[in-house]
């Protein structure tokens, strides 16, 4: 990895990288343009926040909590598929537990 | 890849097996439906989207052919019926052979504030969380396809791209937009957003 830093702003280079720093948060760079970017960001605070951010994002996103199928869409279903015999609501539904 | 518990399954829908349907549905439902809603972003369309899916599942599997698994096939056609529906009520958003590098306005990040270091209280609260819902919504719906499936969803590039019928790039090129646009509306809403009270702010 370098060890040199670039001390200035550098917007050319800020604008050259942001279309990477997607694929750097998912280490789906060469290594190569992994520790370019990483001697960039360590002169360039925005950059930085950037891609704090940007990960960050992702995070909160991919913990988001799954949204449940409420009971009554799942017996829709069955219906409209005619599978109505073969329908039971889900135990760990709190509203659907009580129909068998 | 298809594994053998998939291609066991697909024989018995394909022969029109009453419980292999069932257990079909049982087992892909609640992913399609969660699918579904977060594309469409209301429950109304999202139920309608999901019993699009399964009928039309249905009525094709004769033709599922086992180049890919099951789940994703069926994930491919719950995209479309989605894709389908939203197209009927943003026409000008959403069209399959958009050029991929279509100008979706200026991507250079404008918000700086690294809100990484707000208290988890703070990020997951119910507000936040509704924010982050609405920003989803607000993506055009091309971007936001390829986002759902692939950070939300947790779908790999590859899958993705198979799912939405696009090349890896086309995926990757979207993707990258996408969470751009999702960062700098977070990054807005963190940055102005009143944090919620902190006991022993004051000392």
């Amino acid at each position: 990895m370098s060890t040199h830093s670039h001390h200035h702003h550098d917007s050319e280079s800020c604008r050259r990288y942001l279309g990477s720093l997607s694929d750097y948060a998912d280490g789906a760079l060469t290594d190569e343009l992994c520790a370019e970017i990483e001697a960039h960001m360590e002169g360039c605070e925005n950059c930085r926040v950037v891609v704090n951010t940007l990960t960050k994002t992702i995070l909160l996103y991919r913990q988001s909590p799954a949204p449940d199928m409420p009971d009554a869409v799942k017996e829709r279903l069955y219906k409209v598929l005619h599978l109505e015999k073969f329908y039971r609501s889900d135990p760990t539904d709190p509203q659907g537990s009580s129909s068998t | 890849m298809v594994s053998s518990s998939d291609a066991e399954l697909a024989a018995r829908l394909q022969a029109g097996d009453q419980a292999a349907y069932a257990q079909f549905v049982d087992e892909h439902s609640g992913h399609v439906y969660r699918l579904a809603l977060r594309m469409m972003g209301n429950e109304a369309d999202a139920e309608d989207v999901l019993q699009e899916t399964f009928l039309s599942a249905f009525k094709s599997i004769d033709r599922f052919e086992a180049r890919s698994s099951l789940s994703t096939w069926l994930y491919r056609i719950a995209s479309n019926a989605a894709l389908m529906r939203l197209r009927r009520y943003e026409p000008d958003q959403v069209s399959v052979d958009e050029p991929v590098e279509r100008d979706d306005g200026d991507l250079l990040p404008r918000q700086f504030f690294d809100f990484c270091c707000l208290p988890e209280e703070d990020l997951l609260r119910d507000e936040a969380r509704a924010e982050m819902d609405r920003a989803v919504d607000e993506l055009p719906a091309t971007l936001r396809s390829v986002f759902i499936l692939r950070d939300i969803e947790g779908l790999s590039t590859d899958e993705t791209a198979n799912t939405l019928n696009l090349s890896v790039s086309a995926v990757k090129s979207r993707l990258m937009r996408a969470r751009l646009k999702l960062r700098e509306r977070l990054s807005e809403y963190f940055a102005h957003e009143p944090a919620a009270v902190h006991v022993g702010d004051e000392e």
